[in-house]
């Protein structure tokens, strides 16, 4: 999560840089942690560090095409063999197997469809939507 | 506005017009489909062509977008009602960009007029369903907003 969440931030606000400590703060992310995340995303080339006064991080990669799986994909090994050996030598693991792999199936290709650039749009819809609720609330309020 | 009307916009080689398909667009929306699928399928779209046209305004709506004379996209869908359980609903059952004009928002303007046509029809909901592995076209819809809905898909090889 730590990934997705420096790079989003990132991809939201990819006409500055932001700061190690401005992305650890607001994810409340040990800076330790996250600066080993950020090379991992220089070395992937989805951001790159800028240098000197006012310096951080900023996004270089394609939002429209970088999908969330991507980035996972980066920190974690994605379509492995779920289950042990062991749980495959019964029918009974053999078909909660199969039934644990189509969960996974879906969730891959949910996060293989969603790019940066629409998990962004979501976020604001979803800013927005909560300034439309806000505003209904005020609103029924002030009715009341 | 209506669907007859006409909605134009820029891309890189001249105007993109979004317009209600019509019979001489048939041969050329069989040969996008062709580039893409990898199969002519002259019969489908003649029949879903006459399909859509013989009820045009009643809930069925059938778009192309052409660039300079030629149909460069597609958009196909209509309103269904109560299958599954669901509410009634607009649908999108085809859609295709001609490769060479992707990113430039000609797919985002076929999906914005389908989907204020199913507006006007009186629905509130729009839904499609692809292969998981089309990542291209997933994408796309995502990228619309789309996502997840209510229904699962369940099937079974018979036997």
């Amino acid at each position: 999560m730590c990934g997705l969440y420096a790079v989003t931030e990132l991809a939201a606000h990819s006409d500055r840089q932001i700061s190690a400590s401005d992305i650890a703060e607001k994810y409340d992310i040990s800076l330790n942690h996250l600066a080993k995340v950020l090379r991992t995303l220089v070395r992937a080339k989805l951001i790159e560090s800028v240098r000197g006064a006012g310096g951080g991080y900023r996004f270089s990669g394609n939002a429209k095409r970088v999908t969330l799986l991507d980035v996972i994909e980066l920190f974690q090994e994605i379509g492995g063999e779920a289950g042990d050996s062991a749980s495959l030598k019964h029918d009974e693991g053999k078909a909660l197997h199969s039934i644990l792999r189509e969960v996974d199936e879906f969730a891959v290709a949910s996060l293989r469809a969603i790019t940066l650039s629409t998990l962004v749009k979501i976020i604001a819809r979803q800013q927005n939507g909560g300034r439309a609720d806000s505003g209904a609330r005020k609103s029924s309020a002030i009715g009341a | 506005m209506g669907e007859a009307e006409r909605s134009v916009s820029q891309a890189p080689k001249g105007d993109i017009e979004i317009r209600a398909v019509e019979a001489r667009d048939v041969p050329e929306i069989v040969k996008l489909d062709e580039r893409s699928t990898g199969v002519s399928k002259c019969k489908y779209w003649r029949e879903l062509y006459s399909y859509f046209t013989q009820a045009r305004g009643d809930g069925r709506a059938f778009f192309v977008a052409e660039q300079q004379g030629r149909v460069v996209g597609f958009i196909a869908g209509e309103i269904r009602a109560f299958e599954f359980g669901s509410e009634p609903c607009g649908w999108v059952f085809g859609l295709d960009v001609d490769p060479d004009l992707r990113v430039h928002n000609v797919g985002t303007q076929l999906f914005e007029r389908i989907c204020a046509s199913f507006k006007r029809a009186g629905v509130d909901k729009v839904r499609t369903i692809l292969d998981r592995d089309n990542h291209l076209v997933l994408a796309f819809f995502r990228s619309q907003g789309m996502m997840a809905g209510r229904f699962i898909q369940l099937e079974k090889d018979l036997d």
